[in-house]
């Protein structure tokens, strides 16, 4: 009468719900013909700043683009973006960290996504919880500000190396707070090698237009559903 | 805190996948990759949380974790990260390509007791 406790093996990833939500969404936005981008960085790294500056230039290029703006708990940012024009929706995520496919799916209903170009996602401000959650995205970004400190990609890998592009922030406070701007590169190359990587100052406008050109090439060279 | 929702992630799914016969739950292995944002000491410890009121509650958690490991192609061989998470080759400093493991948030099984197990 030994007891022996059984074994069940089962091999699942323990977020196959929302990695199966998130690849139902990406197959459907790309139907559409949408580019999906996914802005991760800390708080206050300049996500809304940016997409208000991304917003507004893709709209002059005559480029239909759409937003969704995780926030915890107010919609400040979703009002500053709609200001370029664009239509943009509000999740609450009710104090949760980080935005999931399914929040995603919801908050399109309504929109009619034939005529939408490029969804621009800013998730939740958070170095650490948005890296496990596939939002269906193309390409997922991460901001990082001038002002965060160099080592930055070495201290939060995860969201760093699950990232595809990077866009370092607020480069006209560079010099204010003496970054070095090589090491911040090269950290960033350490962990996610061949990333491609854009400076950026939505104050001054200074390589703005690299990156949203960027973005276009992009939405032109995604697989256009027959 | 991001651990506690994985950790209800992972006890709905444990749960789906719990045989109908099982009395008790000893414990649920999980592997856990180097990059895949998860710390296994918070995961533990929201697990306990998870688990209160479910089949899984009083079974413990076991993280296994799986080092970041990449093949380069340069000495042609494989590669793991080490604590500085640089993804260079540590011998001819290339870097890395695509992650072999690393990325792992895996329930991999749960080990458990049923009636006739029970001492007579
Ligand atoms: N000097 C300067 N300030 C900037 C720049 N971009 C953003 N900021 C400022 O940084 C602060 C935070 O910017 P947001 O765009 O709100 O940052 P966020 O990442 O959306 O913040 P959360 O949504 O709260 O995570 C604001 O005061 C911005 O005006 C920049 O390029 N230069
Ligand atoms: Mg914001
Ligand atoms: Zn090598």
């Amino acid at each position: 009468m030994s007891m022996t406790p059984r074994v069940l093996e089962i091999r699942r990833q323990v977020l196959s719900k929302n990695d199966e939500i998130a690849r139902g969404l990406r197959d459907r936005l790309r139907a559409h013909g949408i580019f999906t981008l996914n802005l991760v960085s800390s708080p206050g790294s300049g996500k809304t700043r940016l997409l208000e500056e991304t917003l507004r230039r893709l709209v002059a290029r005559g480029i239909c683009v759409h937003a969704l703006v995780g926030d915890l708990a107010t919609d400040n940012d979703a009002q500053r973006l709609a200001r370029s024009g664009a239509p943009v929706r509000q999740i609450l995520t009710q104090g949760r960290c980080h935005l999931e496919a399914a929040m995603i799916a919801q908050h399109l209903d309504g929109w009619d996504l034939d005529a939408c170009d490029v969804l621009c996602i800013e998730n939740v401000g958070n170095l650490v919880c948005p890296s496990s959650y596939d939002l269906g995205e193309d390409v997922r970004v991460a901001l990082l500000s001038v002002t965060e400190g160099e080592d930055k990609p070495l201290k939060y890998p995860a969201i760093f190396n699950s990232s595809d592009v990077a866009v370092i922030t607020k480069t006209d406070l560079a010099e204010a707070c003496d970054t070095d701007m090589r090491a911040l590169h090269d950290n960033l190359q350490a962990i996610r090698p061949g990333m491609r990587v854009f400076e950026t100052s939505s104050r001054t406008g200074a390589g703005l237009e690299a990156w949203v050109d960027y973005l276009v090439e992009q939405w032109r060279a995604r697989e256009v559903p027959r | 805190m991001h651990e506690l929702s994985i950790a209800h992630s992972l006890v709905e799914l444990a749960q789906q996948h719990l045989p109908p016969e099982a009395t008790r739950v000893v414990a649920v292995d999980v592997r856990i990759g180097a990059l895949a944002g998860v710390v296994g000491d918070a995961l533990e410890f929201c697990y306990a949380i998870a688990t209160e009121g479910t089949r899984l509650q009083g079974s413990i958690l076991r993280v296994h974790d799986v080092p970041g490991a990449w093949h380069c192609v340069v000495c042609d061989a494989e590669r793991t990260l080490d604590a500085t998470f640089v993804l260079r080759c540590q011998v001819c400093g290339a870097p890395a390509g695509d992650l072999l493991a690393g990325r792992e948030l895996e329930l991999t099984s749960i080990e458990y007791d049923t009636a006739e197990d029970a001492p007579r």
